[in-house]
């Protein structure tokens, strides 16, 4: 069978449903909701920022249940999974450190305030960046797969204890002020938010799927290169 | 495992006590640090003793950086790597015996770092419980991730590099909650600092299970 | 004969490059077997990965009747492996060093043990105090070998043993192999002192192209 693409007709449909999904929000995010009381225009930047941040999330779930998985079991298709997870949720942390930052200019008056969803989020950044770092220094496949799931492990791990960690420091300074919405918000408002974490959560399994067939792909790739690879060698000995 | 634990350890300090680098590379290191940020900031008393605490910490991560990278370069230095994996040691017995190697050499850091901050800065020491009790599950704390992470980066050739990237986000929290408990300390408000104590305590308990747990995966590889 | 060693179209792959391409060979308790073939043969990753140092790509492998797939760390506890590098610790004095693997090998004793491993690798007892790194190549490997046998391997795996070595020292080294095959040991050595090995050996593996081309 000749592979041609990662897609199929499950995740075509997926990605129709993924834009349409965000054609809906730009048109609830930015025309049909109110602007709210207190924040003004800014709140529309929420739409964005808190399914960006819950993306992220997911996304470091799959990472550290795909490197428990690959401890385990020691099956590739974890390891490409926990990758793949990994990427993803990099961009995703990233458009959440962007989206809290731009929020951040009208509301605070600066770009960056130690707060403490926001400083969680840096850390996570940190964390995946590191993990990426390890899957590009090589090494043999397995070699590879064993230290990214041991980084993916740790990390995941790790969010839990920031995010306690950070909230309670800055507790001490101020509340939390980001995404702490008011419960009497207006129903469009709190509807918009709904598609956007709907919107959100569609995107990243999309791009999860997309991007872990790739990384199959390319170790199918590794291997029938590697079957090659025996031949030749075989063949230095004599016999092929 | 117990018994492999002991022979690293003991193995690990006794080469420690030979070379000396802890105590002429190591404590140099870190006091030039506390000095140095002594100029960044303002010799003015007022200032470096209020954040005492921090900076405390942070030499305190960065010579644990030195110590951990000194600790695996000993594995590498003649095949090490390899014999530790033929002998059959218990991954988990390296993975304790080095990291109580470190912890020690870390410790001992700690006392001398003490004394100076108190020259240097005039921190008034105070809180001595909570000072002390702070200090061991911090180091634990800093030393288990330190030592997972020195064995993954050992194996690559950009270890020099990674290990940072890879380390301190992870310590994030135990800095933040170090920070505070010593401030705690320092002020005499221990009820927060006891409470910070057990989040750290948490994150060295976690940290060290991981490394029992994940060292034999680590040490695999070819 | 009692099968030690048990390969069945064994793949070893080293980063990209497939170093043992399909290796078929058994050997039996107590036997010696000598390993040869130009560079690059493969040679050393078969010796690794009957260490359990390589990990298995394809193919089936027992030694000392545990998987080469899951049962790699009880067999580490069992088997010696010496390569090039003499997984020595400069900073250690000789003894220290010795008793250091000694004791990771639960060897009962590990001082007295230590002790007897210098004495018949005739380490000069002067010698036994000082740092490793103040030795020469030659006393260093020989300290090596001490720090080997007091392990006491079932299967000695042995990756050109003579290099470095001097007349008296490999004289020494071959007397040590023909006593632990004779206690029950087996023991695969590459080397390229044919001469020598070959007397030593009962059998002759040759390896090209990470395949096992002959037997004699």
């Amino acid at each position: 069978m000749t592979i041609t693409g990662t897609g199929s007709r499950a995740t075509r449909a997926l990605g129709v449903l993924t834009l349409a999904l965000f054609a809906l929000l730009a048109l609830l995010g930015l025309v049909l909701s109110p602007p709210d009381a207190a924040m003004g225009e800014a709140v529309r930047l929420f739409y964005v920022h808190v399914p960006a941040a819950l993306a992220s999330y997911a996304g470091i779930a799959v990472l550290g249940f795909g490197s428990v998985m690959y401890l385990w079991k020691r099956s590739l298709t974890w390891d490409l999974l926990a990758a793949a997870a990994a990427e993803i949720a990099l961009v995703f942390t990233a458009l959440t450190l962007v989206t809290g930052s731009l929020w951040g200019r009208p509301t605070w008056g600066t770009y960056w305030e130690w707060d403490p969803r926001l400083t969680a989020t840096a850390v996570l950044f940190l964390l995946l960046l590191g993990h990426v770092a390890v899957r590009a220094a090589g090494g043999d496949v397995h070699g590879r797969a064993r230290r990214s799931a041991v980084v993916g492990l740790l990390a995941t791990v790790d969010v839990p204890i920031v995010r306690y960690s950070v909230d309670w420091w800055r507790s001490l300074h101020q509340p939390a002020t980001l995404s702490k919405l008011d419960p009497t918000i207006d129903g469009l408002m709190l509807f918009s938010a709904f598609v956007g974490i709907v919107a959100f959560m569609a995107a990243f399994t999309w791009f999860l799927l997309h991007r872990f067939r790739v990384a199959w792909l390319e170790e199918q790739v590794e291997e029938l290169s590697l079957a090659d690879a025996i031949v030749e060698r075989r063949a230095e000995g004599g016999r092929s | 495992m117990w018994r492999d634990a002991f022979a690293v350890a003991g193995r690990d300090l006794r080469i420690e006590a030979r070379s000396r680098v802890a105590v002429n590379q190591v404590v140099p290191f870190a006091f030039i640090v506390l000095l140095l940020f002594g100029f960044a900031l303002d010799p003015d008393r007022g200032i470096l003793q209020r954040v005492t605490p921090g900076l405390f910490w942070v030499t305190v991560l960065l010579s644990a950086l030195v110590v951990v990278q000194r600790s695996f370069a000993i594995e590498r230095s003649d095949g090490g790597r390899d014999a530790l994996r033929v002998g059959g040691i218990d991954p988990a017995g390296v993975f304790l015996g080095k990291g109580a190697a470190i912890l020690v050499v870390l410790l001992v850091l700690e006392v001398a770092l003490l004394a100076a901050v108190a020259v240097l800065y005039g921190a008034p020491l105070a809180g001595w419980p909570l000072l002390v009790v702070s200090a061991v599950v911090t180091t634990v704390g800093i030393v288990a991730p330190g030592t997972i992470y020195g064995a993954l980066a050992s194996g690559l050739r950009v270890r020099e590099t990674v290990l940072p990237l890879l380390f301190l986000p992870v310590v994030a929290p135990v800095m933040i909650g170090a920070t505070r408990a010593f401030e705690a300390a320092l002020e005499g408000s221990t009820g927060a600092g006891w409470r910070w104590c057990g989040l750290l305590a948490v994150f060295a308990a976690s940290y060290t299970a991981l490394g029992m747990l994940l060292f034999e995966p680590l040490l695999e590889e070819s | 004969m009692e099968p030690v060693l048990t390969l069945r179209g064994v793949v070893a792959v080293l980063g990209r490059f497939p170093a043992l391409a399909g290796v078929d060979l058994d050997v039996g308790a107590g036997s010696t077997v000598l390993l040869v073939g130009p560079n690059g043969a493969g040679k050393s990753t078969l010796l690794r990965l009957c260490a359990g140092l390589v990990g298995l790509t394809a193919g089936s492998a027992t030694v000392l009747g545990h998987d080469l797939r899951t049962g790699r760390r009880e067999l580490r506890r069992r088997v010696g492996y010496l390569g090039h590098a003499n997984g020595l610790y400069d900073e250690l004095t000789v003894e220290e060093n010795v008793r250091f693997w000694a004791r990771i090998a639960r060897v009962p004793e590990p001082a007295a043990a230590a002790d007897a491993a210098l004495e018949r690798l005739a380490v000069a007892s002067r010698l036994r105090d000082l740092g490793v790194g103040r030795l020469s190549a030659g006393q260093r490997r020989r300290v090596a070998l001490a720090a080997f046998v007091v392990r006491r391997p079932e299967l000695w795996l042995l990756d050109e043993p003579h290099a470095g070595l001097d007349a008296t020292a490999r004289d020494d080294l071959d007397d040590l192999v023909r006593e632990a095959t004779a206690a029950g040991a087996t023991v695969l050595v590459a080397s390229h002192e044919l001469e020598r090995a070959t007397a030593l050996a009962s059998r002759t593996v040759r390896l090209e192209g990470g395949v096992v081309v002959d037997v004699a």
